[in-house]
């Protein structure tokens, strides 16, 4: 029987990173799995649980538990959506189906790893230099640390270390517009320290979209490209080869 | 007090910023040094067995308040010190200034101590007519130039090297050039006169034991210990969550506070103090006063959420690792206690409408939660206050009426896409400026691209 996975393509990256949600279903299909795209699905409501709005954060969050309601498996090209079900939901709606809910719930590359127990891809990215930078929601929050950079490797990508890979990026949702100075500030020491790649990937579009954005206000009026950020839903399709 | 503004933190961590290059090239490279040397001290021990039980002792501490109070009270008082309850910092101070009239205090030695920088003590002693020396290496650099710490274990972290050779040039006459050791050298020349000519000590109290009426202090200096047994008369500001049930309780609490802080197995000096000195002791101050001070802390205790910062032992672990601290130091929230923990206990202890924006000061990254060694869960505690900020009604217009209009659209998938299908239509580089969200990011970021169409309505068409 194949597996049925349902896509929560998650609000940003359905508008910001329509491209890498449709690689992640070709990669999911790859692996022979059966991806469904529930279409009522909107936003987890991560960005008003954050910003203090408990009680517009628990009306999407019933919203969404009734979207994935028959779903078997979740999965989310969004460590930080993903954290937000999984450790979240059942403070801000039914404990009972909250909790279900989050069992059946992965970030990308955790649902590769530790339920599809991918090893390797393929050799797609033989040759390429990449560093990743860990979503704080998917590192602390899900626990999601090796998974992605054995997939890399994997595929063939070095990984090369990069001095900052943990630390925040600065995005963090509103915070990013409330407090505009010191996020950039975050976003330069990942940038200062960023190693010489051919991409940066991440598992979250909006560090991408943080990152990228800051990247290329630091390089208006002078020369030369910033490094190409890249969602690894896009990295990973490439993996294949 | 000092300053009390947090209200401006925005306006002042984009000044440091911008204007101050160097304040983060110092923070930024204390602070790594701090969380590296607490990474090998927590390595070396049990670190999460540890944690749980020094986040046990100090939950069951503070249920008990009333009773370990009241003990280490009775403690202090047949121990022959005087035992002082401060509810304000108003109160406190009064207690300084009646020492000072009946002992005709001129000159007073000072250890570290966050609290009394929170009451404003130097201040209120300057305005008795009391000189009074902050002995404390970093305090004393900070104490010339007239500025509030930036961290709590390592008051002058904001300064790099050279500002403390061109201050001591200035103060003292060392070299322009000369070595780290020989300002220490030069900085404890000076300071001895002080502690000879001073006739009161002030200190903190990092630990207050109950069973025995144990004042707690830890230091790397020696100066606490001097600030303590030199001056005739000695009064400890302690704030009253310092409370622990047992002597026996140290020992833990003192080691794990030293690895959190600076990586050491525990402080070089470890002062216990019970009293003022007996009959047969030759050194120590003649009378020793405990000032307990409350001074918002009931008020924190009886948040039924926010009381957990309570716990804290001022380690600075949490602002060592935080990004967002690590930008600007400490000055930049605009009172003592900066960084996650100066955040939690703000909107507690000084009302949440003058604390903002300090509980959204922060990414909810999680870092903290990693390093606190009596495990406060400091981005629960963020979300708490910004809850409670929406819930009293202390946030913005636009911000309220742009999420509840967005949770209104996500309750209805259709009208959802229809309004992100908006995104490519929107002015993001001219008129979003102006926007208050929009706005805010476009300030230090190139605009983002939508992709050119929605994944909606890839999968509508097919994806291959
Ligand atoms: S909150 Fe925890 S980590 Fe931060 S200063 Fe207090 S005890 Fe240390």
């Amino acid at each position: 029987m194949t597996m049925r996975v349902a896509l929560f393509a998650t609000c940003l990256a359905d508008q910001f990173f329509a491209e890498a949600c449709a690689d992640a279903v070709r990669l999911l299909r790859h692996l022979g799995v059966d991806v469904d795209f529930p279409e009522r699905q909107t936003c987890c409501g991560q960005p008003a649980f954050n910003a203090g709005y408990k009680a517009e954060a628990a009306r999407m969050a019933a919203h969404t538990l009734s979207v994935f309601e028959d779903a078997e498996y979740v999965v989310l090209p969004s460590g930080s959506c993903a954290g937000m079900i999984r450790s979240y939901y059942s403070e801000i709606s039914d404990e009972g189906p909250a909790l279900d809910l989050g069992k059946r719930t992965f970030e990308l590359s955790q649902f590769l790893v530790h339920v599809l127990n991918v090893e390797t891809l393929g050799r797609g990215l033989s040759g390429k230099t990449v560093a990743y930078h860990h979503g704080c929601h998917a590192l602390r929050e899900l626990g999601v640390d090796s998974e992605p950079i054995a997939l890399l490797s994997g595929a063939g990508a070095q990984v090369v270390p990069w001095e900052a890979d943990k630390e925040c990026c600065g995005f963090g949702g509103l915070f990013s517009a409330k407090l505009p100075e010191v996020s950039a500030a975050m976003a330069d020491r990942k940038l200062d320290t960023l190693p010489n790649v051919d991409f940066v990937t991440s598992g979250d579009g909006g560090c991408l979209l943080q990152l990228s954005g800051r990247s290329q206000r630091r390089r208006v009026g002078a020369s030369g490209v910033t490094t190409p950020f890249r969602h690894i839903a896009s990295a990973l399709w490439e993996g294949v080869g | 007090m000092s300053r009390v503004n947090p209200g401006a933190y925005r306006a002042a961590s984009a000044r440091t910023i911008q204007n101050e290059p160097g304040v983060r090239d110092s923070v930024g490279s204390a602070t790594r040094t701090f969380d590296a040397n607490r990474v090998r001290a927590f390595g070396q021990i049990d670190s999460e067995r540890w944690r749980d039980w020094a986040r046990d002792v100090k939950t069951h501490a503070l249920t008990n308040l009333d009773r370990y109070l009241e003990e280490a009270e009775m403690r202090l008082l047949a121990n022959g010190a005087h035992v002082h309850w401060a509810e304000s910092a108003d109160d406190a101070l009064r207690v300084l200034a009646d020492v000072v009239a009946r002992h005709d205090i001129r000159s007073a030695v000072k250890g570290k101590s966050m609290l009394t920088e929170e009451l404003g003590v130097n201040d209120h002693l300057e305005q008795l007519g009391v000189r009074v020396r902050e002995t404390d290496l970093g305090e004393y650099i900070i104490q010339l130039l007239g500025e509030p710490p930036s961290h709590i274990v390592g008051p002058a972290i904001h300064k790099s090297l050279d500002d403390c050779r061109r201050l001591f040039h200035a103060h003292l006459g060392t070299a322009p050039d000369a070595t780290p050791e020989t300002l220490a050298a030069a900085a404890r020349d000076a300071l001895r006169q002080d502690f000879l000519a001073a006739d009161l000590g002030i200190s903190g109290g990092n630990f207050l034991a109950a069973d025995t009426g144990t004042v707690a202090l830890i230091e790397n200096e020696g100066n606490i210990r001097l600030s303590t047994s030199l001056p005739r008369v000695h009064v400890a500001f302690v704030g009253i969550e310092k409370i622990v049930p047992r002597l026996e309780d140290l020992s833990g609490l003192l080691q794990l506070t030293a690895r959190a802080a600076t990586g050491q197995p525990i402080g070089n000096f470890v002062s216990l103090i019970q009293g003022p000195k007996t009959n047969e002791e030759v050194d120590g101050p003649e009378e020793v006063h405990v000032v307990l001070v409350d001074n918002g802390r009931t008020e924190l205790l009886a948040d039924d959420v926010a009381w957990e910062a309570l716990r804290c032992v001022r380690c600075g672990a949490c602002l060592n690792i935080c990004p967002v601290y690590r930008q600007t130091g400490g000055h930049a929230y605009g009172w003592t206690y900066s960084g996650p923990i100066g955040a939690i206990i703000a909107p507690g202890m000084l009302g949440l409408a003058k604390a903002l924006p300090l509980p959204h000061a922060s990414s909810l990254c999680g870092a903290c939660v990693d390093v606190c060694p009596v495990r406060i869960p400091i981005p629960d505690l963020l979300l708490h206050w910004r809850e409670q900020a929406v819930e009293e009604g202390l946030t913005t217009t636009a911000e309220t009426i742009g999420l509840k209009a967005f949770t209104a659209l996500a309750e209805r998938p259709d009208a959802f896409s229809a309004a992100g299908a908006l995104l490519r239509w929107t002015p993001w580089s001219a008129a979003g400026r102006s926007l208050p969200i929009l706005g805010g990011w476009l300030q230090e970021r190139s605009a983002p691209h939508p992709s050119q169409k929605s994944f909606r309505r890839l999968w509508e068409e097919g994806i291959e």
